[in-house]
């Protein structure tokens, strides 16, 4: 019998090895030494039929709840929106799907075509010239632009703000650790959430390779200082690296414009599932200048023509930064990439076009707005905490209720609510604050059901 | 040969977009007014205005200039390309998996927690370590991490000179460059005549400054290290880790493991041994192992079962742990295919997924072997694993044909091309894995299509220089667009204003 992915029957196989002289597959394996050799079976289930796989598998995941049989308000990281069924239906489209990264241009234009026009619709988004082909997500996407920042001014500072999320703060110090850059943490002001300016001043020297905010913030609320900041990192000749929820471009003014030289962010909520965080798409632009470009990490696709100097064509280009060339004199060490989300990203951009996304940016805020208005209105709450614009997240604070954000979260999953993400480990003195988030997928019906789901809970303790 | 990729006259889809036009719609209208300040509001955005139907086109046809393992035989070395079953991708598609958010409720995500707790068993089991970590993106990624684990095991031993990572001259291109971002400096060892590490050099080499070696096995020549275990001796008595990149895992499923080699961290490919689409590029994911004494400083969180709660859970209690080195926990999506995968291979299968792998890369080598033209640098008295690297040199010596040249012509053919000019090793080389995926039919017509080219290349050279042909478009000025990159939109319309 043969195997469904094994096209070559054990009788085929036979014939094979008498073909090149070998009397049996072992005569394939005499070049590991006896001693190493496995003398007994892998320790794995046996084989299953597609079926019962399909069946395990199915029922595995059958307990886990997603968010489209509950309502959910977590953000934070990776926002939950509407996938679009014609990006899926064109990502797993097996030619790109099944494809290695397009090292054989001629074979490939399909996939740089696609990525050609991702990385132009970020360029036109953040407000820059430049954008590679995808980071593995936004955490790493940050590291890896405070490497280029060390790189192309040769300091050892990286400024960021308190309120970063932490899991991009970690990570951040393990890119950091190679080169010996040292992240330092600037505060913030306790009623709007803005970056402490008089402290970044006093932070910014000679030493300082780069400054780093999040806009929309971690918390959702957004930074008004945006031009200040870049002044004083320019005037320091250090570089401005902003990190954005792309959703967020569809209403908010581009980073470029207010002077980012380096834009990184999380690409996931265009076109890609949440799917338990990752696969993710980090993005990774930065201004035109040659300075900087030559210092980009991962792969970047250009424009060129074929050897006609006429017809249009696409090809990885600038590769002697990247690894399989500059070995350790490369930029970074990233092969593989996320190119498959970014394709979608790139269907999804193209399909919303500006209005649809300033629409659904607009909507998603609103919503926001919504939500935190209906929450500060019940007793003890308050939402946002922070006095400041917001985007689609924000904060929601029940110190004033004497019940934990845990219990409170602990009483909406009961009602088939999940609640927002409780801060208190990352941010202890923020208190019983909780971090919430809308997007489109939440109706004013839903918002009206979480908010008097609380209203209950808490009205009950008293 | 009657191959012919489509070829369209494909326009950017900013050169597509009619104002007005739009491929979506909303589900709801805003009701709230913005309360953001108009100066921190966008004037224009630029993308372009297209209905679905539009951008479905536009996409298809896109895909239809791309080849993947679908389209064809995709013999390009290290990759690993073999076909990725369907099965798989449905299940990663389920809501259960792509619509669960990492913060959940640990109590409505036990179904993810237990599959990646299993997975991870799984592999510890067949790379033969201790602990596995799921998190890193791809194999790239697990490298870098493996280094800062490195680093975090020395640094605990109190042992702050080793600053030194030793790599072989045959090594993928990653390897040196994520030892060098973990900011180790990297020394090269030369391979010998029998393409495998010169075990008089690594001697050499090492000393208290070694952090530790990195090595995939069989190494990129499709060659087993067969002393493995003198150079794992060699570089624990100098008190350094042994680092095993997985890429190559394909060459010796069930038959050795690295943790039984002697390595104390392993990093796996799931986009290539365990059959998860590369995706043009990815995602794909790159889990690390290791042994006992690493496990502590693996990254946060760990996936760990409760007994009594009968609960699985996340752990970020861990001290000694290097802290994140992404957000979440992984590629999650990426890690359910290759669950589906090995459970549909089962031990046996992934045992015979090697042997059929090893079997047809020695077929290819044993009749290329028989082709004048092509040639074989290093050892050629033993067998390869799953892999096989030729040289062209004697065609072009010849000819004045390039290994290049040749791999572009198969694209006529309707084969993908093999790796060229790596390893850097071997002067014109052609990298070839076929994997057990493919028919002995298949593995025929390329070692036909390859003689023919021999041929070609001494009657018609002019054909293979002048190749493809037959795919979207011919050969592509690489160095005008690196010279004067266009890397978007933008550019390329403010080039053309000029
Ligand atoms: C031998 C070897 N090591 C490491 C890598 C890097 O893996 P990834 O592309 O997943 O980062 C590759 C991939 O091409 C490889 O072939």
């Amino acid at each position: 019998m043969g195997h469904p992915y094994i096209p070559n029957t054990r009788e085929i196989r036979k014939q094979m090895l008498r073909e090149i002289g070998a009397a049996s597959i072992d005569e394939l394996f005499t070049d590991i030494p006896p001693k190493i050799r496995l003398k007994r079976e892998l320790k794995l289930p046996p084989a299953m039929s597609e079926l019962e796989v399909k069946r395990h598998v199915q029922a595995i995941l059958a307990k886990n709840k997603p968010f489209t049989q509950m309502l959910s308000f977590l953000g934070g990281g990776v926002w939950p929106h509407h996938v679009p069924a014609h990006v899926r239906s064109l990502v797993q489209r097996s030619e790109f799907l099944t494809s290695y990264t397009p090292y054989q241009p001629e074979a490939s234009q399909g996939m740089l075509q696609a990525l050609f026009e991702y990385q132009s619709m970020i360029a036109e988004l953040v407000g820059l010239e430049v954008a590679n082909s995808s980071m593995y997500d936004w955490a790493t996407a940050l590291g890896e632009a405070a490497l280029m920042c060390a790189r192309v001014t040769r300091r050892k500072k990286f400024l960021v703000p308190k309120l970063i999320s932490p899991e991009r703060f970690s990570t951040l110090q393990n890119y950091a650790s190679g080169p010996g850059l040292e992240p330092v943490k600037i505060g913030y002001d306790r009623t709007t959430g803005q970056l402490n300016l008089d402290q970044l001043k006093k932070e910014m020297s000679q030493d300082v390779a780069g400054v780093y905010i999040e806009n929309p913030s971690y918390l959702g609320f957004l930074e008004t200082q945006v031009d200040e900041i870049a002044a004083a990192t320019h005037k320091a000749g250090a570089l401005f690296v902003v990190g954005v929820n792309p959703i967020s471009l569809g209403l908010l003014k581009p980073p470029g414009d207010y002077g980012a030289d380096v834009v990184v962010g999380e690409g996931q909520p265009l076109g890609n599932p949440v799917s338990f965080g990752g696969p993710s798409l980090g993005i990774f632009a930065c201004r035109g200048e040659l300075k900087l470009v030559r210092q980009v990490p991962g792969r970047l696709i250009g424009m060129t023509t074929a050897l006609d100097g006429r017809t249009r064509g696409y090809c990885m280009v600038l590769q002697t930064r990247e690894q399989h060339i500059r070995r350790e004199r490369a930029t970074s060490s990233i092969c593989t990439n996320e190119a498959l989300c970014a394709v979608a990203a790139a269907i999804y951009l193209a399909s919303l076009g500006p209005r649809g996304l300033h629409d659904l940016a607009e909507l998603c805020t609103s919503n926001a707005s919504y939500t935190m208005k209906k929450l500060n209105a019940i007793k003890g709450l308050r939402a946002p905490i922070f006095d400041a614009p917001h985007f689609n997240e924000f904060t929601l604070n029940c110190d004033d209720t004497r019940v934990s954000i845990q219990k409170l979260n602990a009483g909406l999953l009961k009602r088939v609510i999940q609640g927002g993400k409780p801060l208190r480990t990352e941010f202890p003195e923020l208190g019983g604050t909780a971090l919430l988030c809308t997007t489109e997928l939440h109706s004013r019906e839903d918002i009206d059901r979480l908010a008097s789901a609380l209203k209950e809970l808490l009205g009950g303790r008293r | 040969m009657s191959y012919q990729q489509a070829r369209w006259i494909e326009p950017l889809i900013f050169e597509l977009s009619k104002q007005g036009r739009v491929g979506w719609a909303l589900p709801g209208k805003p009701r709230e007014r913005i309360n953001i300040p108009k100066e921190l509001l966008r004037e224009k955005l630029e993308l372009p205005e297209l209905s679905e139907p539009e951008v479905v086109r536009h996409y298809t046809r896109l895909s239809q200039m791309n080849y993947g393992i679908d389209s064809g035989f995709y013999p390009l070395g290290s990759c690993t390309m073999k076909y990725n079953p369907k099965v798989c991708e449905e299940l990663a598609a389920l809501e259960t998996a792509s619509c669960i958010h990492p913060n959940q409720a640990e109590e409505t995500v036990q179904g993810a927690l237990e599959l990646m707790f299993r997975l991870e068993r799984f592999l510890a089991e067949i790379a033969g370590v201790a602990r596995v970590s799921l998190q890193p993106s791809a194999g790239a990624h697990g490298e870098f991490i493996a280094m800062l684990l490195t680093h975090a095991y020395h640094k605990s031993k109190r042992d702050d000179k080793r600053d030194q990572v030793i790599v072989p001259d045959s090594a993928h291109g990653t390897n040196p460059a994520s030892a060098a971002m973990a900011g180790y400096e990297v020394v090269t060892v030369p391979s010998n005549a029998r393409g495998r590490v010169d075990l008089k050099a690594l001697k050499a080499a090492v000393s208290e400054r070694t952090a530790a070696l990195m090595l995939t096995n069989p190494n990129t020549l499709g060659l087993f290290e067969d002393q493995i275990i003198d150079i794992a001796k060699v570089v624990h008595d100098a008190g350094g880790l042994l680092f095993y990149d997985g890429a190559n895992l394909n060459g010796i499923l069930g038959k050795t493991r690295p943790g039984d080699m002697g390595f104390d961290i392993v990093h796996f490919n799931l986009h290539k041994t365990f059959a998860t689409p590369h995706g043009g590029g990815g995602p794909g994911a790159g889990p690390i192992g290791v042994q006992r004494e690493l496990e502590k400083f693996l990254p946060v969180p760990v996936v760990e079962y409760d007994r009594k709660r009968k609960r699985y859970y996340l752990d970020y209690n861990r001290p000694h742990s290097i802290g994140k080195v992404r957000a979440f926990y992984g590629n999650f999506g990426v890690l359910v295919k290759a669950y589906a995968y090995i459970l549909l291979m089962g031990a046996e299968g992934l045992n015979e997924v090697t042997e059929a792998a090893v079997l047809n890369a020695n077929y290819i080598m044993h009749k290329l072997l028989g082709v004048e033209g092509y040639e074989l640098k290093f050892d050629a008295s033993g067998p390869c694993k799953h892999e096989v690297v030729f040289s062209t040199e004697p065609l072009k010596r010849e000819t004045g044909v390039t290994a290049r040249d040749v791999a572009k012509r198969l694209l006529d053919h309707g084969i993908h091309a093999p790796t060229y000019y790596f390893p850097p090793i071997v002067p014109e080389a052609l990298m070839i894995e076929p994997t057990e995926t493919e028919s002995r039919e298949e593995l025929d017509r390329f070692v036909v299509a390859l003689n023919t080219m021999a041929q070609e290349a001494r009657s018609n050279p002019e054909k293979l220089r002048s190749a493809p042909m037959a795919t979207a478009i011919g050969k592509l000025d690489e160095v005008k667009a690196s010279r004067e990159p266009i890397l978007s939109w933008r550019a390329h319309r403010k080039l053309a204003k000029k």
